[in-house]
């Protein structure tokens, strides 16, 4: 199968269950509420390490946004449900509450709730207090540029992460040129995001190291200098390989998100789309490339 | 669902206890059993049929209370509830509503005393005026109110430590003395003015007045919130200290509420600033009078 002449590979990519959280963020202007988003989605591209994956959803219009502010939405992946409040808590606590003017907002109908301003609100001192608007409970927390407004509660749902596809390109130039084409099309996608920097990973791995204290290691077979010293997955002619990596609220965004994105990526100079699996044995979804277009 | 419209025969110049008009007590009667169902005229028991001509009617027909769908959520199970439609000068008809958790009632004249108290849920619209105590001690659904409302508006009967404890209290028109004594949750909103010690032992909540603050506003107050978004008559209590001038974020959040229920938020009141006076620094001092200053 060809898109523009490239060739889409016959294969899959494994992706897994994960739990997510939307937040929306806002602030006085459409530039602190970035900052706010882009502090607290930020050291959140592979969850192994970071205890979690987190990207920006989209910019949020003041006309829809509970305070009438400009906003941003995130969304927040953990493996599972543990994991996520600490993780709010965290970003919530240290990268949202500490930037000025901000407010922060559910964003997700969840299975399950997490309280997050039920318990930030501590920070108070004894002076915080709740308000109930429209059904949802929120917090006034005071800080010394005037009031933080956190919600009480955010949801959490079940959700997929790790859905991919890798971009074989000629060139360093061509195939970023492919990814960000990818990347800025998938934005349209709602419910989906992008982890990595700028949404594209240029450092993919396998899952075996010839360390023991290592679990993960560089990803050998689509390594362009390793090409005759290991066994090698690229073709001739493949000289830089980029992955972007999708988490998502539920499979349907990220089969969408990989088809878009293939889509926009497949232009000169790129030679092949694959994607990263683990033979089927440890995901739980499998998303085949060549299906993605029937 | 099913409509009931109840008719008043002839004016009544007793008080009429009437705690049994309420879409609860009327579910699963037939129009005969809710006619007999008791109320007392003075001191006198009669039934509903002894003052009210009873008819039934479908939902269908019925075009007014129709609860908004950004109220729904307080109004509880009122689209599964029963509704009954009342027609004329109810001003000695007390307790109608009383206690009720579901349904709608709409009243179409002014209605007497205790309306809609203890409520749980539901809705009640009056396309007129409302005597004293209405909502009070509720803890849920919603009340319009076209008209003014009486003294006590969601307060705590005497005695009772803690008045309204949710729910929303909508007026379209003024309020008497004490509205939100005692309240412990919940919202009121009046359009028009509110009379002396509004809030007055007010223990949380948000109380919202589009006219003239009364005098003594937020006397004893733990905690909660007025908002002024008109003028105030007088000068605040001594006991409430100004703090600062600013934008609570959360304000922004309730006054687009509020909007989206009809109420007259303007986007100079979303946009504005407040000064926050805290207080009644007799007691815990929690409390805050949030007055609206200028736009931004």
């Amino acid at each position: 199968m060809h898109i523009n002449g490239v060739e889409i590979e016959d294969t899959f990519a494994e992706a897994f269950k994960m739990r997510a959280a939307r937040l929306l963020i806002t602030a006085i202007n459409p530039q602190w509420a970035m900052t706010a988003a882009q502090v607290s989605t930020g050291f959140a591209t592979s969850v192994i390490a970071c205890g979690c994956e987190a990207g920006i959803e989209g910019v949020v219009p003041s006309d829809v946004t509970p305070d009438g502010r400009p906003g941003v939405s995130i969304l927040i992946f953990t493996m599972g449900p543990k994991g996520m409040k600490d993780q709010l808590m965290r970003r919530v606590g240290q990268c949202i509450m500490t930037c000025p003017t901000t407010a922060c907002f559910n964003g997700l109908e969840g299975e399950e709730w997490l309280k997050i301003g039920g318990t930030l609100r501590y920070f108070g001192d004894g002076f915080q207090a709740s308000k109930l608007v429209g059904g949802r409970r929120f917090w006034r927390i005071p800080v010394m540029q005037g009031e933080f407004l956190v919600e009480e509660q955010f949801g959490m749902k079940k959700a997929v992460g790790g859905g991919n596809f890798l971009i074989l390109g000629e060139s360093v130039e061509a195939t970023l040129g492919a990814a960000e084409r990818a990347v800025e099309a998938m934005h349209a996608v709602e419910g989906v995001v992008m982890p990595f920097p700028g949404g594209i990973v240029r450092s993919g791995s396998k899952t075996s190291s010839q360390y023991k204290f290592l679990h993960a290691s560089t990803n050998t077979a689509y390594c362009p200098s390793l090409r005759r010293q290991t066994d090698s997955a690229l073709p001739e002619g493949v000289n830089s390989v980029l992955e972007i990596v999708i988490d998502g609220l539920d499979e349907d965004a990220v089969r969408e998100a990989t088809r878009v994105g293939v889509d926009a990526a497949c232009r000169p100079g790129i030679v092949r789309i694959s994607a990263g699996n683990y033979g089927g044995t440890l995901g739980q979804y499998q998303i085949h490339l060549q299906e993605l277009w029937k | 669902m099913r409509s009931t419209t109840l008719r008043l025969r002839d004016s009544v110049t007793l008080p009429v206890e009437a705690e049994s008009i309420s879409p609860d007590r009327f579910a699963g009667l037939s129009q005969e059993e809710v006619a007999a169902l008791p109320l007392l005229y003075g001191r006198r028991p009669v039934t509903v049929g002894d003052l009210f001509v009873v008819e039934g009617a479908d939902v269908a027909d019925i075009q007014v209370g129709r609860t908004s769908e950004s109220a729904s959520h307080l109004v509880g199970r009122a689209s599964d509830g029963e509704e009954i439609l009342l027609e004329g000068d109810l001003s000695h008809v007390k307790r109608i509503g009383q206690g009720m958790a579901s349904g709608r009632i709409t009243i179409r004249g002014n209605v007497g005393m205790h309306l809609g108290a203890e409520m749980s849920g539901g809705e009640i619209v009056v396309h007129g005026n409302a005597a004293a105590w209405m909502g009070a001690h509720m803890s849920g659904g919603v009340i319009r109110v076209r008209g003014d409302v009486g003294p006590m508006a969601g307060a705590a009967y005497p005695g009772e430590k803690r008045g309204m404890r949710g729910g929303s209290i909508l007026v379209e028109g003024s309020a008497g003395p004490r509205v939100g004594e005692r309240m412990r949750r919940g919202l009121i909103a009046v359009q028009g003015d509110v009379g002396e010690f509004s809030g007055v032992r007010m223990i949380a909540g948000s109380l919202f007045v589009f006219g003239t603050l009364g005098p003594r506003a937020g006397a004893g107050m733990k905690r909660g919130t007025i908002v002024a978004l008109g003028s105030i008559e007088g000068d605040l209590l001594p006991v409430f200290h100004y703090a600062c001038s600013y934008q609570p974020a959360f304000l922004r959040t309730y006054l687009r509420h509020l909007r989206g229920w009809g109420l007259p938020v303007t986007s100079d009141h979303v946009e504005g600033v407040f000064r926050r006076y805290v207080g009644d620094i007799t007691t815990l001092g929690k409390g805050e009078i949030l007055v609206y200053d200028r736009r931004q």
